[in-house]
């Protein structure tokens, strides 16, 4: 089995406002790993960034005080980002929409889930002192 | 992160220098709707200075466009990098906007 190391664990409040550094950081140790270039200035900053306000807006309900906990583990094979929040969790498959047809194109949202899907390897949702979304995105 | 607004002949010009996120998606919303609500008809968004954009911005795109095409206007797209155009392909959303590859030309094509 593939070693692993925490690359960060934080807890930040539960704001939209702390997304852009928690990313930053994200796309800065991707960088010091040479992760491409591609992954590390789309495919990491946007699903992270969706994973984030997910957990602030839906799974925290944007409720002031409350927390949410993002962690970064790194082996030679892949990137996980493990974003913890207070909710109920969600069925990632039920969840997603296509925001690609007709119908669904001109709506102002949906489009969050499937865009982490579309840039990570994998993305799931389970249980484990809160709800957790784990995203996967492989080194190749 | 921050927009810049100016007018270049008929056309509002909007610069999104830095991220369009969920955390400044509705200061870029107000900023075109007040130039609208002036009577603005022609709108250009430039991406030239733009990290990345998430869903939230990607939706405040597709609700300025419906309204300004509402009040008979238009909003265009120019300057996306390489990664904002997989996010537009991606979301078929190249396929809802007129995006140009240069600022001049998308201010010839209103």
């Amino acid at each position: 089995m593939a070693k692993s190391r925490v690359a960060f664990d934080l807890q930040i409040p539960s704001d939209v406002e702390y997304i852009e550094g928690v990313v930053e950081l994200a796309r800065q140790r991707c960088r010091e790993l040479k992760i491409s270039p591609a992954k590390c200035s789309l495919n990491i900053p946007v699903a992270l960034s969706e994973a984030l306000s997910n957990a602030i807006l839906r799974g925290n309900e944007a409720t002031g005080g409350k927390q949410v906990r993002v962690r970064a583990i790194i082996s030679d094979t892949d990137l996980v980002f493990e974003v913890v929040d207070d909710g109920p969790g969600f069925n990632v498959d039920e969840c997603t929409l296509d925001c690609t047809t007709e119908e669904n194109l001109t709506k102002e949202e949906g489009r969050g889930l499937f865009l982490m899907r579309q840039l990570m390897d994998r993305v799931e949702s389970f249980r484990d002192k809160g709800n957790v979304v784990r995203l996967t995105l492989y080194r190749e | 992160m921050s927009f810049s607004i100016k007018k270049q002949g008929e056309v509002v010009v909007v610069d999104v220098e830095g991220q369009l996120i969920v955390g400044n998606r509705q200061e870029l919303k107000q900023k075109v709707l007040d130039e609208l609500e002036k009577g603005e008809k022609k709108f250009l968004i430039d991406f030239s200075q733009t990290g990345y954009i998430d869903s939230s911005g990607l939706g405040v795109l597709v609700s300025l466009s419906k309204k300004i095409r509402e009040q008979g206007g238009e909003l265009r797209l120019a300057n996306l990098n390489d990664d904002l155009q997989t996010l537009f392909e991606l979301t078929k959303l190249d396929t809802l906007f007129q995006i140009s590859d240069t600022r001049e030309r998308a201010l010839e094509s209103f």
